[in-house]
């Protein structure tokens, strides 16, 4: 085998999908990683180009990918009500074959965010959200306040090429252009980077925002009631006037708002208070988004049915409802009899169900949970290529850098579509006038 | 093979006017006879127009995209498309997603359509969603009055390297045209302030002012040879007043072609909110004297829609104004995007001289050559509602009983009351298709000469013109049948047009080291790869003109 260097590729480790990664491959596996961070390099070489398993197993027995492709449809077909669950790692292109296959066999479509930021959709649904690139933070920013959020555990690179660290057009100086504030229940690692860290109450970040929108409004605001949050009124009146007195300033927040208890509220004043401070200044707040391509997975589910997530085609048109057609709830109520699952290490949440898993790494046998069909693929980024999307929605495209053996998610999904569509059709109407 | 007969053809481009003859269609295209075992298709009592063709509309990428994640609301109430063996599930209202917008479109006789604006950085994801708009053929206008590299570049008085460096981001961006908006004032809203006045520095700049911007990319696109003149959004949107920072834009542009965008949203007269009225007069005046300029009309319907726009601040202005959701997406270094869900209602003094306007410039801009039909979609209201247009222009008294709807104080600030113009139905085809295809340089489309693409609209002649226009009996794409009395029976890939300036690759050498600076993604990854774009059809423009 030999050896290959690409340069530019995309790295799907966390939401940062940084671009810059020089990938070293000795054409069995990646060596190294140049530029990535640990959590970056050890996601390209946790994935060689052959990861040893079988190209598909039925009942936990090796079989041929043409046997498990076909018993993925029947059950896809049979099922009343089937779920496509997307837990993030695929590309943009084998979403819009997901969603393809979830239209066909008239289930539902859903994907991990209805585990993390979901609750932050549902609060731009609610209020909106005042939002920018990356780049904008790196070239203007010299406010940053991260809140509910561990980025050095996290998101490693996330301040030191997008955000505090890095020399912009208009913040020349790097960190010292910047003060970055942070907020959390505990003192993580990031706060090593701060200028000023607070300790937040648990559970009353919903009460610190709330109060802070207030006091921007000019509205009064019970003392006693924010002090229960761990900070003075007087605390976020300074807090409050440094934002206000940014150049351009900027809020990253991660599960610590959106996966807490009220996630969509803490998410929403998170937003708000974003927006009044454009009364004064330039601000924006953006959510940490995570590994892989979760965000490709909600924008692909936002062109193709309008909605980010938790969507059934049950009666052939989109439909969407969060705590209905989400994967947990779902689950929990036993409303579906088949699953598909894409990407790894889910399959151990459907054990109730029989499923069809599809990733470059499958459930172990010794797992209590193998599911019945699992079809090996080669990994997003390292072996497959497509585009991915960035935390702020930027298309990102894939350079993989070793061959592997198995197919890529967007063929396999294609060729279960391929069997379904064999199989007698179930429409919801029958082919009346469909126009304008 | 097709052979359409006995239907009254109206074909403006080569001066057909309602004459009963035969449209034959092969291989894609218009021929002039096609064999006696053709299919026939009986258009008696029936109009036959070449495919609709929108100048301006928003239908993907990532603005629209963030839009429709903020309105489940709206897409509750929209018109459900179901899963069918011709179409893929999804949902029409104020944004449609992407498979149901090419059933929509296609399902009101319209074939063609120009996506008006895209960020270079996220035309990979416009490509992507337009890869899903089946039907209708595509082009797209790359948004460039922002961009820092190409302000830069002005400010320092480099011309010739900012038109070398347009080319190159056309091409990167596989856009067909180049769209300015809000010259200047988005790139000031990155600091949360605007430009209004057309000789304002843009902040953030020393020299650099929206008159040199839009001259210089008028020049560029000239100079660059592209199908499509410069697309201008104007400074000062929807602001009371307005009309003067219109016309100084127009009168800059004297030399140029130009293509003004959704005129009726920078033609209001009056002070402020309460003093408001209709500057369509002194607008359609100037227009009409300058021809080298077209324009679409960015017409208003009453009812809900959502506001989507690169023109940041005044999405923050609409905020503050309606307190209704709001969002805002900066793109490093090239544009912004705002998005407010909006009602139009004809009790609102605004609303109402907003509706008016739009009409009034339809029927006071006299050559329909330069005015394409248009709502700006979903900006005015949606592109679906355009047969409710057409009715108001083809029907003087239907227009009358619409006008006694609006409060009576509209009545002295709009002209609308005194126009008994009524467009005909050869006229409805120029605003409608041969107009917009001329505008936007697409010799192919917009008419049913031989030679023309096979994109055809057959309409049952009705009084009733909304009737008429919003149920197409037969549409026809590229020679298949889409419709067939009034169903969908087929749904078949679009190409997307672009173009290819020329340009010296060196600029390329010139452009990295920036990339490394400004931007967060690699130089590399930044152009969208021509095998990204699904059914490209590349424009190579001519070479340079550089002026004499
Ligand atoms: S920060 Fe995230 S995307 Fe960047 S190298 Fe590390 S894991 Fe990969
Ligand atoms: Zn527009």
């Amino acid at each position: 085998m030999s050896s290959a260097v690409v340069k530019h590729a995309t790295c799907t480790g966390c939401g940062c999908a940084c671009d810059d990664i020089e990938v070293h491959t000795d054409g069995a596996r990646v060596t190294r990683a140049v530029n990535a961070c640990t959590l970056g390099e050890t996601w390209f070489r946790d994935h060689p180009a052959d990861s040893g398993e079988p190209a598909a197993r039925i009942d936990g027995k090796p079989a041929p990918l043409a046997d498990a492709i076909a018993l993925a449809a029947e059950m896809l077909h049979a099922a009343d009500l089937p779920l496509i669950y997307d837990h993030g790692y695929s590309t943009c292109e084998a979403q819009r074959e997901a969603v393809a296959l979830a239209e066909t066999v008239g289930g539902v479509i859903d994907s991990y965010t209805s585990r993390c930021h979901g609750p932050s959709f549902v609060a731009t649904q609610l209020v909106g959200k005042v939002s920018c690139t990356l780049g904008e933070v790196k070239n203007r920013a010299d406010f940053l306040l991260y809140w509910g959020c561990n980025p050095a555990e996290t998101h490693p690179r996330h301040t030191s090429r997008y955000a505090l660290h890095p020399a912009g057009k208009f913040t020349p100086r790097g960190r010292r252009d910047r003060t970055m504030v942070l907020v959390d229940v505990e003192e993580t690692a990031t706060a090593k980077e701060a200028d000023q860290f607070f300790r937040i109450r648990e559970g009353t970040d919903f009460e610190a925002l709330s109060a802070m929108v207030a006091l921007v409004k000019g509205q009064a605001v019970d003392e006693r009631r924010v002090a229960e949050t761990g900070f003075t009124v007087e605390q976020l009146r300074l807090l409050l006037e440094r934002m206000k007195a940014a150049r351009f300033g900027v809020m990253f927040f991660g599960l610590g708002l959106a996966a807490t208890r009220g996630g969509h509220g803490n998410v929403g004043a998170a937003y708000r208070l974003a927006m009044e401070l454009n009364a004064f200044t330039k601000f924006v707040a953006l959510p940490m988004r995570q590994h892989g391509n979760l965000v490709g997975s909600d924008m692909v589910l936002r062109w193709t049915t309008g909605y980010p997530f938790g969507v059934s085609l049950s009666r052939g048109y989109p439909r969407y409802n969060p705590g209905e057609f989400t994967m947990a709830d779902l689950l929990a109520r036993g409303d579906i009899d088949a699953a598909l699952v894409l990407g790894s290490n889910a399959a151990t949440d459907f054990a109730n169900v029989p499923t069809i898993e599809i990733g470059p790494k499958l459930t172990p046998m010794q797992s209590g949970a193998v599911p019945r069909v699992q079809i090996a693929t080669a990994a997003t980024g390292v072996s497959a290529g497509g585009t991915v999307c960035r935390m702020d929605d930027l298309p990102m495209p894939l350079r993989p850098t070793l061959t592997s053996p198995h197919p890529i998610d967007e063929a396999v999904l294609k060729r279960i579509l391929a069997e379904v569509r064999k199989k007698p059709a179930w429409y919801p109407m029958r082919s009346e006038a469909q126009i304008a | 093979m097709l052979r359409i007969t006995n239907g009254k053809v109206y074909d403006p481009k080569n001066g057909v006017n309602g004459v009963v003859r035969d449209v034959c269609l092969d291989g894609g295209k218009v021929v002039a006879s096609v064999p006696a075992h053709a299919r026939v298709i009986d258009a008696s009592g029936m109009v036959v127009f070449p495919g609709g063709v929108d100048v301006h509309t928003h239908v993907a990428g990532a603005a629209l995209n963030f839009a429709r994640g903020l309105i489940p609301e709206q897409h509750r109430k929209a018109r459900p498309i179901y899963h069918s063996p011709q179409c893929r599930a999804g949902l029409a209202g104020s944004t449609p997603t992407t498979f149901a917008t090419g059933y929509v479109y296609a399902g009101m006789g319209w074939t063609t359509a120009n996506e008006a604006a895209v960020p270079i950085l996220s035309a990979k994801h416009t490509h992507e969603e337009l890869r899903d708009t089946p039907i209708i053929d595509k082009c797209t206008c790359v948004l460039m009055a922002n961009n820092e590299i190409i302000l830069d570049l002005l400010e320092n008085a480099e011309f010739e390297r900012a038109k070398q460096v347009t080319a190159w981001q056309v091409w990167a961006a596989k856009a067909y045209g180049v769209k300015a908006v809000n010259p200047g004032g988005v790139a000031g809203w990155k600091w949360g302030k605007d430009c209004k006045g057309l000789d304002e520095v843009v902040p953030g700049y020393n020299k650099v002012t929206p008159r040199t911007i839009i001259k210089a990319l008028a020049d560029i696109v000239d100079q660059l040879a592209l199908p499509h003149p410069i697309h201008i959004h104007c400074n000062n949107l929807g602001a009371p007043g307005n009309f003067t920072t219109t016309l100084e834009t127009m009168k800059t542009l004297e030399g140029n072609r130009a293509h003004m965008a959704h005129l009726q949203y920078h033609a209001y007269g009056g002070d402020d909110w309460f003093t408001m009225s209709s500057a369509s007069v002194p607008i359609a005046e100037y227009f009409n004297a300058h021809p080298n300029l077209t324009c679409d009309a960015g017409a208003v319907l009453f009812g809900d829609t959502v506001t989507i726009t690169a023109d940041g601040p005044w999405q923050h202005l609409l905020y503050e104004l309606t307190g209704k959701k709001w969002g805002n997406l900066d793109v490093e270094n090239e544009t912004g995007c705002g998005v407010v869900p909006y009602v139009y209602k004809e009790k609102n003094l605004v609303n109402a001289i907003q509706w008016a306007v739009g009409l009034e410039l339809l029927l006071l801009i006299t050559d329909p050559w330069r005015v394409s039909l248009t709502t700006d979609h979903p900006n005015g209201a949606c592109f679906w509602r355009y047969p409710e247009i057409v009715r108001l222009l083809m029907d003087k008294d239907f227009r009358k009983e619409e006008i006694k709807k609006l409060p009576e104080k509209v009545l002295p600030r709009i002209v609308l009351p005194e126009l008994d113009r009524e467009y005909t139905l050869y006229e409805i085809a120029i605003i409608t298709s041969a107009g917009p295809a001329r505008t936007l340089g697409l010799p192919q489309k917009g008419h049913l000469g031989i030679g023309a693409d096979a994109d055809v609209a057959i309409f049952n002649e009705r009084a009733n013109a909304m009737e008429m226009f919003a149920y197409p009996r037969f549409v026809i794409k590229a020679g298949t049948v889409i419709i067939e009395e009034g169903e969908l029976r087929n749904s078949i890939e679009g190409t997307q047009f672009a173009s290819k300036p020329v340009y010296d690759e060196t600029i390329e050498d010139y452009l990295r080291p920036l990339f490394q600076q400004h931007y967060t993604m690699s130089f590399e990854n930044y152009p969208v790869a021509e095998e990204c774009v699904h059914g490209l059809e590349v424009h190579q423009c001519g070479a340079c003109i550089t002026p004499t």
